[in-house]
């Protein structure tokens, strides 16, 4: 299966899809580690996939979106940003409301 | 791999003319950076947009040579 199928089909199997570097329990980035705690901190289900685990995911989650950075969140199937995005929308409020929108919490 | 300071004004600059941008290197090693970019070119723009505006300015040094820009982009 191709890398971008492979994609499509993960983001639209999970609610909500992290691609991250490391995992929740052990993250190898400050940045991933900060998007997978306010996750865990918004109490939702979540998965994660590894992307130092499988260089062609890694590069290829940066084509799929054309978004050049890890972590990458995706709520049903929509890419909603990075880290910093991810964080803003957390402080504004934003994420909640979208994630209660989407019944996911 | 690093870039300085001033590399990242220049490159945003070359594709956001009227960019009001502050800069901080939060580490002093030229790799670690949160920079606050105002412009009128991002109204309208969705946050995600925002951002991929900016990053394509740095033609394609985010996340290579450029390991860690935090971005807060607003309207002006």
């Amino acid at each position: 299966m191709e890398i971008k199928e492979k994609i499509q089909k993960l983001i639209n199997e999970n609610n909500i899809c992290l691609f991250m570097k490391g995992t929740p329990d052990a993250p190898q980035c400050g940045f991933s580690m900060a998007v997978s705690n306010v996750l865990k901190h918004l109490k939702v289900n979540f998965n994660s996939i590894n992307v130092l685990e499988d260089e062609k995911m890694r590069q290829g989650i940066k084509d799929f979106s054309d978004w050049p950075t890890i972590p990458q969140l995706y709520i049903k199937g929509n890419f909603i940003g990075g880290c910093d995005i991810v964080k803003e929308m957390f402080e504004n409020g934003e994420l909640k409301t979208l994630l209660e929108k989407k019944k996911l919490i | 791999m690093a870039l300085p300071k001033e590399e990242i004004k220049k490159l945003i600059l070359s594709s956001i003319p009227d960019a009001v941008i502050d800069i901080k290197d939060l580490m002093g090693d030229n790799n670690h950076y949160s920079a606050n970019i105002k412009s009128k070119m991002f109204n309208g723009l969705s946050k995600i947009d925002q951002h991929k505006l900016v990053y394509k300015a740095l033609k394609g040094k985010m996340g290579n040579e450029l390991h860690a820009l935090s971005l807060n982009t607003e309207v002006k």
